[in-house]
């Protein structure tokens, strides 16, 4: 694999996350527990699909087959889609979107600090644009973590569940191969190996306050990176191609 | 589930011209926090601000409209209280 190919597929990878997250939490508008969270969703899911372009655009020209940012968001089938498994889960209640939310964004968080140092000039300059809003990201679905845990017994009760069942899909954001590799080697990446334990004890010490637990079980799931996906991921990208599918072309 | 309604909030918003926080409306959140974050998400959206206040509507003191009359009219009839009673001498500017 050369560095080219690698950072194409890192882009990719990057990207499917943020677009996939991004359609996921607008599935939310005009859905909202209340007005002002209806609203606060939708703009996470707008800087996530801002992400989603940027990195994609970058992809396309580090690819040069003259595929536009486009091309790639809508017009690939479901096993070419590298996002993590985590960011497809259905919605849930609110509190199972705000824990995903939540393992998503202390991963990002971590990882676009150390995008900010890329020996990659492009990718430093989409990080320090994203960091911002990834701290905001942050700060919102970790509030709520706090209150829905340490809430009534009803939302302790679910947001409990929903820990438990997302966090079988805490392992994929640390996944690395061949792509990663390279990129790291090149000072294009950081290793995230290297920042596991602080995501844990961030992750940990908010789910304490909280008054939450992470499982003791440490079963995971993981085929995303590779194009393997849940049943989910199908419906989603069925909605999500649907008008380019139909009309191709089509611009707005 | 509990049907309780979360506290109303007022929200001020100072703009990155302006020098004062102007009411720009308000919102129910459950803490001062969260009041914040809302009031991020909902009013400075399209960059409309720089800064945040907000204050648990119950804290407003607010004059009573039935007392308009005698609160507000007095000054009706009083127009030298406005600084317009000087003639403002030629070449002074940003009057």
């Amino acid at each position: 694999m050369t560095k080219q190919e690698a950072l194409f597929e890192f882009l990719l990878r990057k990207a499917d996350d943020s677009l996939i997250l991004g359609h996921r939490l607008s599935e939310w508008c005009g859905h909202g527990p209340i007005l002002e969270e209806d609203i606060a969703l939708t703009n996470i899911s707008l800087d996530l699909i801002g992400q989603a372009t940027e990195l994609y655009k970058y992809a396309a020209e580090v690819e040069d087959k003259g595929r536009t940012e486009d091309d790639l968001a809508f017009l690939r089938i479901e096993r070419e889609y590298k996002n993590v498994l985590l960011v497809e889960q259905l919605n849930g209640d609110f509190g199972k979107t705000i824990v995903r939310q939540f393992f998503f964004d202390h991963f990002e968080h971590l990882l676009y600090e150390g995008l900010m140092n890329s020996k990659d000039e492009r990718i430093s300059a989409i990080a320090t644009k994203t960091i911002k809003e990834v701290k905001y990201h942050l700060r919102h679905s970790s509030e709520w973590i706090i209150r829905l845990g340490d809430g009534t017994e009803e939302s302790h009760d679910r947001v409990q569940a929903s820990v438990k069942d997302l966090s079988r899909f805490i392992n994929e954001l640390f996944y690395q191969d061949e792509v990663e590799e390279i990129l790291i080697k090149e000072g294009i990446i950081p290793d995230v190996k290297e920042f596991r334990v602080a995501f844990e004890n961030n992750i940990e010490k908010i789910l304490e306050e909280a008054t939450l637990k992470l499982p003791e079980e440490k079963w995971q799931l993981t085929g995303g990176r590779k194009g393997v996906h849940s049943e989910h991921l199908g419906y989603l990208l069925a909605e999500l191609q649907y008008m380019q599918r139909t009309y191709p072309g089509m611009e707005w | 589930m509990s049907k309780k309604e979360w506290p109303l909030w007022e929200v001020f918003i100072r703009s990155k011209q302006g020098l004062s926080h102007k009411h720009a409306g308000s919102l129910r959140a459950p803490d001062e926090e969260m009041a914040i974050n809302n009031a991020r998400d909902v009013y400075t959206r399209r960059s409309e601000g720089v800064s945040i206040w907000v204050v648990e509507s119950k804290n407003v003191v607010a004059s009573d409209p039935s007392e308009a009359g005698p609160m507000f009219e007095p000054a009706n009839s009083k127009i030298y209280r406005h600084p317009t009673f000087y003639e403002v001498p030629e070449g002074i500017k940003h009057m």
